[in-house]
């Protein structure tokens, strides 16, 4: 209580200085050199508020008529001052908050006070000086005693706040009584529009709460801020937040039918429809590559990228591995694995553990196998390649994200001697993987390993899917080229995604 | 059983949650996403981390312990690993060593400054300067103009190189010419790929939510 | 083995050892390289350029201590141009050495903006630009993708403190900055995959502003991006840097090693003549053998 006596006293002292320094920054006239008056401008029309569309609430957009002073007339509207009328409830609310927040800050502050404090009383009691070593000690109870009721003080604080907040439709259903206008924004000469959105979280100083009516005017403001003409006023208006996204329809259709298209084609592919795919080298090399390891004796080097578990690029490379681990489980070859990230690396041990046990030879698995490395991209790469220049594999397989490294890693792989086979989704790295490897899967041929790997009808219908929307998309392209050429634009604007 | 079909129905439930959320603004939706996702994630990715530092630890161990070949490579990490650390949780204050957690003092600290500054920004500037003598070794090596297609690749990368040339008139000649190239025959092929990759990965990402591609947890 | 021959198959250690010597010879040497604008660098310092004072520039430092040579250059231009137009900067570095980067960078253009200087004829007097009113530093959170779908929402989710441990609440700057909404524009100066992820992620679905700083390999992987008017301009490698550079009249380390990549470049282009050379020979010598 007697804080936010305090508080109050402060918050009324500062306004009082800060009226005091606008007095005095206003320039005096001087005795017969009155400057040419600035006639009020004529006011913004058409003031318009509403919900800002397609988001989660806590936002108004406003629109307006730009005043006839704008860019025209007297010429004299510089800036635009938007307005908004708000209920004392909600600075007392403020207030409270962050009475709230000065709390944990000096919590914070003590917490890192007291052992500086205690290591005082040490040295002080060391050095003989026994005086400041009790100031110290005494400061050091104090703290200890207060920090022991202070988290229960703000808990109360907060929980009494969070209840409070439940008023505030309330508070501002008394319009015009209990608020003042506030300004909320500022837009420049030429503008006519301005979304006033506010944070979601209530302790936030700038928290715009939903389902409150609230009321807008825009001031058309000159080069002397108090020559100003305001708007009507427009209002109630409330902020709420939406189910559905009206502006991301064209996604929700072009993902909706591409889900048709799979759903159809591996149903089709289920009933035995024989459904062509061409073969890739670089996925026939895999098995024949890692035949060539076992009959040299030597480990097979497998390159997960840098890319995280959640890449698609990284996910089509487990399933790879999950191939390459069967195999060397049956041959008996070694397998190296050295991974960036490190969910990477457990999803990776899970992946080769199962197909060790796939495989019949559960036994057989080691957990060094795969190991972690460093999240540090050059780092790894001095890794791996002195694994490649000690080790000398018989096999390197580059499957996921590369960057930069892609060409260092595959050239010491040459350098090394090794059968190089690399698929990734970074067009960039693409060329460099051709120069230096002896087989590339390019982009989406990374992906589609899986189908080519297993030969199940289930996945060989999803690339089938995959071509017919290219097909869609490549008809859509030119459609979309002549429409536009023609002036049609509006044929454009239906796959427009807004946010 | 349960262990196998278990993270099927999860990464389904995970996997249709945010195809969703993507088109549900709403604060309900966006709770469970900062919940679920921006929390969560992290979170996981700290322990993962933490798995990964165990198990570089114990790799490199046991090729110390077992004095397999090279296992002075893995004193040199274990050592290079353990110095860094303690420096980014010691400073020295005065004349004593002080333990700092959860601060950022140790990450500001004049050891942890200078081994960053002085070690990993050279070492990686190193490693990645030996791509400039790759790059050059391996243009030498592919660009010879076997036939059409290879010459007119080798003619686009000798625009390319050609483009900031100080010789007169040839230097901006060239200039344009490049970014002709790069604004119009580049991007179009450019265009093309992403465009597969992007639909290929909308099918494996719906795959892997439908349980349809399940190679990713060793079943391939 | 014929001279020919030996002309197509280099010992690659040849080729290492001499574009060594030619990169030391060419730091040594003090000619001057023209510098040519391109439309998409041109873009992104006229953006900057018509900002008006007060408007706040998000820069995220998103690559790692060994793309400093291309990327770090224009960081600097770029940060200097904000501060001395009297800009708002927020900084974040989504890649895991990022903060450093960004630290350094902070520490040695806070320096330069204290001196008079006098860029493209404007004589900017010297200032001081502080830290949570000038710019903020947020440093750096793991998960990029995450962080960035994070701060659509609100850069305090991801960010609840900066850099230094301030609460952003605390900050001047971050008063009513609640997204990406109140940001003119993002450039994100990447060497890696967040690129992918601020198009995908951020651009794509909060709208906002978007231009890239970018590796020299990744430049024309993004042009698509350029014209679809996802991004609104590219900077390149070292090239795009030297442009910016050039064109905020801030000379500095890009324009400088502009030397060593042109002769760089020149010696590439002689090992590919002599290495077609070869090949040609080679082949007429076999037709020939063959009639």
């Amino acid at each position: 209580m007697i804080r936010n006596v305090i508080y109050g006293i402060l918050l009324a002292l500062m306004s009082v200085c800060l009226a005091l320094a606008q007095t005095d920054a206003v320039p005096q006239d001087s005795a017969g050199t009155a400057p040419a008056a600035i006639s009020p401008p004529q006011p913004v029309t058409g003031l318009t508020a509403k919900d800002t569309p397609d988001d989660h609430g806590h936002s108004i957009t406003l629109k307006w008529t730009l005043s006839p002073d704008d860019q025209g007339g007297a010429h004299s509207v510089r800036t635009y001052e938007v307005f908004r009328w708000v209920p004392f409830f909600m600075d007392s609310m403020h207030a409270r908050q962050y009475s709230v927040d000065s709390l944990m800050g000096l919590q914070t502050l003590w917490r890192r006070y007291l052992p500086f404090a205690k290591d005082s009383i040490k040295y002080f009691e060391k050095s003989g000086n026994a005086e400041t070593a009790r100031r110290f000690a005494d400061t050091v109870a104090y703290i200890e005693k207060r920090t022991s009721t202070l988290r229960g003080e703000i808990k109360s604080l907060q929980r009494g706040i969070e209840n409070d907040w439940e008023r505030a439709p309330q508070a501002h259903a008394q319009y015009p009584n209990g608020g003042e206008w506030q300004m909320v924004g500022q837009t420049f000469a030429g503008q006519g529009n301005y979304v006033n959105s506010g944070q979601k979280d209530n302790t936030a100083s700038d928290y715009l709460p939903n389902g409150c009516n609230f009321y807008y005017r825009v001031d058309a403001v000159t080069a002397d801020p108090k020559i100003r003409t305001s708007s009507e006023i427009v209002g109630p208006v409330q902020a709420t937040g939406q189910w559905y996204n009206v502006g991301r329809t064209p996604s929700l259709f072009a993902t909706g039918i591409f889900v048709l298209l799979v759903l159809l084609f591996v149903r089709a592919a289920r009933k035995g429809k024989e459904l062509y795919v061409r073969p890739l080298a670089g996925i026939e090399a895999v098995d024949e590559a890692i035949g060539r390891a076992t009959e040299m004796g030597k480990p097979i080097l497998y390159v997960l990228g840098l890319g995280t578990a959640a890449d698609i690029a990284t996910i089509a490379s487990f399933t790879v591995l999950a191939r390459v681990a069967k195999r060397v489980a049956e041959y008996q070859t070694e397998l190296i694995v050295p991974t960036y990230d490190p969910i990477v690396m457990s999803v990776a041990q899970e992946t080769i553990k199962s197909a060790y046990a796939d495989a019949g030879r559960p036994d057989s698995y080691r957990e060094e196998i795969v190991f972690f490395v460093t999240q540090n991209q050059f780092a790894y790469v001095s890794a791996v390649n002195g694994i490649m220049l000690r080790q000398h594999p018989a096999t390197n397989v580059y499957m996921g994200k590369f960057f930069a490294e892609s060409l260092i890693l595959a050239e010491t792989g040459a350098l090394a001697g090794s059968i190089q086979i690399s698929g990734t989704d970074e067009i960039a790295q693409i060329p460099f993987f051709v120069v230096a490897c002896d087989y590339t899967l390019i982009g989406e041929e990374l992906y589609a390993a899986s189908a080519y790997l297993g030969r199940e009808p289930v996945l060989l219908g999803s690339l089938k899917a995959q071509d017919y929307a290219k097909a869609a998309v490549i008809i859509l392209a030119i459609l979309g080229a002549i429409a536009v050429n023609f002036g049609w634009t509006e044929f454009r604007e239906i796959f427009r995604v807004v946010r | 059983m349960h262990k196998r079909q278990l993270p099927f129905i999860l990464v389904f439930i995970f996997g249709a949650f945010m195809a969703v959320q993507y088109f549900m603004p709403h604060e309900s939706s966006e709770f469970i996403y900062e919940f679920f996702a921006l929390d969560w994630v992290p979170i996981i990715g700290i322990f993962a981390l933490a798995l990964g530092i165990w198990s570089l630890i114990k790799v490199s161990w046991d090729k110390i312990k077992h004095r397999r070949q090279d296992w002075q490579y893995s004193v040199v990490l274990l050592a290079g690993l353990f110095t860094i650390i303690f420096f980014g949780f010691f400073v020295k204050v005065g004349e004593h060593w002080e333990f700092r957690f959860m601060t950022s003092d140790g990450l500001q600290s004049y050891m942890f400054r200078h081994l960053f500054d002085y070690i990993v920004i050279p070492g990686q500037a190193t490693v990645f300067s030996l791509l400039a003598f790759y790059i050059a070794s391996a243009s030498y090596r592919a660009f010879r103009a076997r036939n059409l297609l290879a010459t007119l690749l080798l003619s686009a990368a000798l625009i390319m190189m050609l483009r900031f040339s100080p010789i007169p008139g040839l230097g901006e000649y060239m200039s344009k010419t490049a970014t002709w190239l790069l604004n119009v025959p580049n991007l179009a092929a450019k265009r093309a790929i992403i465009i597969g990759i992007g639909l290929g990965m909308v099918a494996t990402a719906m795959k892997v939510v439908l349980g349809i591609e399940r190679g990713y947890m060793g079943k391939g | 083995m014929d001279m020919f021959a030996k002309m197509m198959a280099l010992d690659r250690r040849w080729v290492f050892l001499t574009l060594a010597i030619v990169c030391v010879v060419a730091y040594g040497l003090t000619f001057e390289v023209p510098i040519l604008i391109n439309d998409e660098v041109q873009s992104i310092y006229n953006f900057i350029d018509t900002l008006k004072p007060g408007q706040i520039v998000f820069i995220a430092v998103d690559y790692d201590p060994s793309n400093q040579a291309e990327l770090q250059p224009m960081l600097y231009a770029l940060m200097e141009q904000c501060f001395r137009k009297d800009l708002k900067v927020i900084i974040t570095a989504l890649s895991q050495n990022g903060p450093g980067m960004a630290d350094q960078a902070i520490r040695d253009v806070s320096d330069s903006v204290k001196l008079d200087r006098t860029y493209n004829g404007v004589n900017y007097p010297g200032r001081t630009v502080e830290r949570g009113k000038d710019y903020v530093f947020l440093g750096y959170k793991p998960y990029p993708s995450l962080i960035i779908l994070g701060m659509g929402q609100n850069f305090r989710i991801p960010f609840p403190t900066d850099y230094y441990g301030t609460p952003i609440d605390s900050l001047p700057l971050m008063k009513g900055v609640i997204n990406y909404d109140q940001v003119a524009c993002v450039i994100s100066l990447a060497a890696g995959n967040i690129a992918d992820m601020w198009i995908a992620d951020g651009q794509g679905r909060y709208n906002f502003k978007l231009a890239f700083g970018l590796t020299g390999v990744m430049g024309a992987d993004y042009y698509p991006y350029l014209s679809s008017k996802q991004i609104f301009g590219i900077m390149a490698g070292q090239y795009g840097a030297a442009q910016y550079e050039k064109l905020t009249d801030n000379k500095g380390m890009a324009q400088d090693g502009m030397r060593i990549q042109l002769l760089a470049h020149w010696l590439i282009i002689l090992f590919i003549i002599i290495g077609n050379i070869g090949f040609f020979a080679s082949r007429r010598k076999l037709k020939e053998q063959g009639k």
